[in-house]
């Protein structure tokens, strides 16, 4: 309370007595003291990297150098070149992210309902299937991606079956296409959509629920407006924590797909550790990052929580 | 059923209604009829069960056993929206996430009713807050809340409005001030209302018919009046204002007067202001209807005398003196006295005789307990 309004009188202007602003320096001094670990850890691990990579991307090569040789430059045609290249990638990758993100939504929504709100005052069942959402992480998320390769390989019982029920044709496969693809980032990042979800519809006040069904409103109507509406801001924290992993995933694609399927982590990663073309991959990465930062920005504003964040 | 646009208040039955949670009653076999139109009020103690009783009404609580009827058609295995029923919560319950104009029309949206906004801008006219109708809740003040709360409520015209303690949060000026404001809406849109409250005083002043609820049960049922003059209970009498109950035993019955003996002295009751006219008995009467008589004062007209007795405690509370009387074999009894003359008229010490009309005596089953529905003192506030 003291450091809040300490604060909230410093922005008013230079015409405070000294008295008044010693404490107020301290206080100050003290709130940015904790601040200290965090700051040194993300300017050792965030800031420089960004930095180095921003001076990469505009690297040349050295005139007659080896292969992962370059100079320092100002080359910003590494920006159009690795766009006029690899834009389908980009694009798919977006896509493929947008796709998963819904279809994590689909899934991961009603997980979150029925444990928050329907197990509701039965703690049991509802650390149960809590521990169920969070069971995935005990094992590596490389395993179980490969796992994914064998359930949706050719002769799995579930491609037969889906066969069987005419779902796909006698010699459809899921495996190695961008169905896989998606299903996997769909699959990996559910706890991360289900998680704030959850999170959200635990605090949601059961006396709203009464007042609505008060109101005339059944069921179906209640959960479309006071519900839904009230879990707003877990839906855009939990579709934030899997658009943004999932666009530059590339785990899901180099193994559930094939070369049709690439997505830009993927590229990225190839530019970097196959090719040396260590420019095209830092301008490919701050690119991926510019634009979520960008659509980002746009979806906040768009759903307007920022009042219920 | 009544069907939800009921444009008048219509009766509420509750029919040996009994809810338990877990095998305890916290309504037990209850039995209420609410007469359309009228301002009904529910008081009791905390934990005797109101909020359960209207949350059965609203349909938010399942009965164990017993029928709820609303304008003479069973609700009782019906859903809470299809009840033509609208709570006042007491905690408001606001929507936090629409603003307060969205708030009061959302039960004419969710019926489709024509012209929802401007119905919602009248019902906010109504409780004085036109002026906040685009705020959000969370931007109101407590008294604000309740009245929109109230309107949220009163605009869907039900059948019967519940109202959950919605004073309950406000300092006592508000509270007075909202008593006039909800009886004045009761009576201008002639709704049924049942409201629930622990305040007495805002039971007596505000209700047609006031209820005393105990322990999942009514204890009594009456006109304000009724219930203050002729309790019916020992909790009744203690729980509704203050009063002197003696023991005693009735030795002379049959006529319209019954014949009681308290601690040696005897007394007379109207027969028909006695619960029982045999056997034990608690013999009562209100403090302000006890009158002190010094040494050698005529005894008015039937009057019952006790006394003499020792003035403990005397204290001054400006439109009134209260005395306590401390009388041998009877104990201690309360008298209230009209500063008519300005001062007290009789001082600590003093022996005193105490008399009382015989019109505004009363008695009470002797099994009942002397002391169950004293307001502990720091309640009462
Ligand atoms: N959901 C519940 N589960 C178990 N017991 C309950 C439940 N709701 C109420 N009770 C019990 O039922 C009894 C009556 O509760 P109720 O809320 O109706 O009291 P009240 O008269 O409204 O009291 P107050 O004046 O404090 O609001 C209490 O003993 C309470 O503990
Ligand atoms: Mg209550």
């Amino acid at each position: 309370m003291s450091i809040v309004s300490a604060l909230g009188h410093g922005q008013g202007g230079g015409g405070t007595s000294p008295a008044v602003a010693a404490p107020r320096r301290r206080a100050r001094g003290g709130a940015y003291l904790l601040l200290a670990p965090g700051i040194a850890y993300l300017g050792l691990f965030f800031v420089i990297p960004v930095v180095a990579l921003l001076v990469t991307s505009l690297y040349v090569p050295v005139p007659g150098g080896e292969v992962g040789q370059f100079a320092p430059a100002f080359e910003w045609r590494n920006y159009t070149a690795a766009l006029a290249t690899y834009w389908p990638q980009l694009v798919r990758s977006f896509a493929y992210a947008f796709v998963a993100t819904v279809a994590a939504l689909a899934i991961g929504y009603p997980m979150a309902y029925v444990i928050a709100v329907r197990a509701r005052g039965r703690p049991f069942l509802q650390g149960l299937l809590l521990v169920l959402v969070i069971a995935p992480f005990f094992t590596s998320f490389i395993l179980r991606t490969i796992a994914w390769k064998q359930i949706l390989a050719d002769e799995s019982f579930v491609v037969s079956a889906i066969r069987a029920v005419g779902l796909l044709p006698p010699d459809g496969r899921l495996t190695a296409t961008g169905f896989a693809v998606v299903a996997g980032l769909t699959y990996n990042f559910l706890p991360f959509m289900t998680l704030p979800i959850y999170a959200n519809l635990e605090r949601l006040d059961p006396r709203m629920l009464e007042a609505g069904a008060d109101l005339y409103a059944d069921g179906p109507t209640t959960f479309r407006r006071v519900t839904l509406p009230l879990s707003l801001p877990g839906v855009v924290s939990g579709t934030l924590l899997t658009f943004i992993p999932a666009s530059g995933d590339f785990v899901n694609s180099v193994l559930l797909g094939n070369t049709s399927t690439t997505m830009i982590g993927q590229v990225v990663d190839s530019r970097f550790f196959k090719v040396s073309d260590y420019p095209t991959a830092a301008a490919l990465s701050v690119v991926l990052m510019v634009a979520i930062l960008v659509l980002v920005i746009a979806y906040v504003r768009r759903a307007g929580t920022e009042e219920l964040l | 059923m009544a069907g939800p646009d009921a444009r008048s208040g219509a009766d509420l039955v509750l029919d040996r209604v009994t809810k338990e949670f877990a095998g305890v009653p916290a309504v037990d076999d209850l039995s209420l009829t609410v007469p359309a139109g009228s301002f009904f009020a529910l008081l009791g103690p905390s934990g005797c069960g109101k909020t359960t009783t209207l949350r059965m009404v609203a349909g938010l609580e399942r009965p164990s056993d017993g029928r709820i009827l609303i304008g003479g058609d069973d609700v009782t295995h019906t859903r809470a929206h299809q009840r033509p029923v609208n709570t006042v919560f007491q905690s408001y319950a606001l929507f936090p996430h629409l603003t307060v104009l969205e708030n009061v029309a959302f039960g004419l949206r969710r019926r489709r009713e024509p012209d929802p906004l401007g119905r919602a801008r009248q019902a906010l006219e109504l409780v004085e807050l036109p002026h906040l109708a685009e705020r959000r809740p969370n931007q109101l003040s407590g008294g604000q809340q309740q009245r929109v709360a109230l309107a949220r409520a009163v605009v869907n015209n039900p059948a019967v409005l519940l109202l959950d303690e919605p004073l309950g949060a406000l300092d006592l000026k508000l509270r007075r001030q909202m008593q006039v404001e909800l009886k004045r809406i009761q009576t201008e849109v002639g709704l049924t209302f049942v409201h629930v409250t622990h305040d007495q005083e805002e039971a007596m002043t505000m209700a047609d018919t006031v209820a005393v609820m105990n322990a999942g049960r009514i204890e009594q049922l009456g006109s304000p009046a009724e219930l203050y003059e002729m309790p019916r209970t020992a909790f009744v009498a203690n729980f509704l204002g203050q009063s002197n109950l003696l023991r005693g035993t009735v030795v002379e019955n049959g006529g319209a007067l019954v014949g009681v003996d308290v601690g040696g002295a005897r007394v007379r009751v109207p027969a028909e202001r006695a619960v029982r006219t045999s056997g034990d008995v608690l013999v009562g009467v209100r403090p302000e209807k006890l009158h002190l008589l010094r040494d050698g004062e005529a005894v008015p007209d039937d009057c019952n005398v006790v006394g003499p007795g020792r003035v403990t405690d005397v204290s001054f509370t400006g439109v009134s003196t209260q005395y306590q009387v401390e009388v041998p074999a009877l104990g201690t009894l309360g008298v209230f006295v009209q500063n008519l003359l300005g001062g007290a008229a009789v001082g600590l010490g003093e022996q005193v005789r105490l008399a009382c009309a015989v019109r505004h005596t009363f008695a009470l089953d002797g099994d009942d307990d002397v002391a169950s529905g004293v307001v502990a003192l720091d309640e009462s506030a």
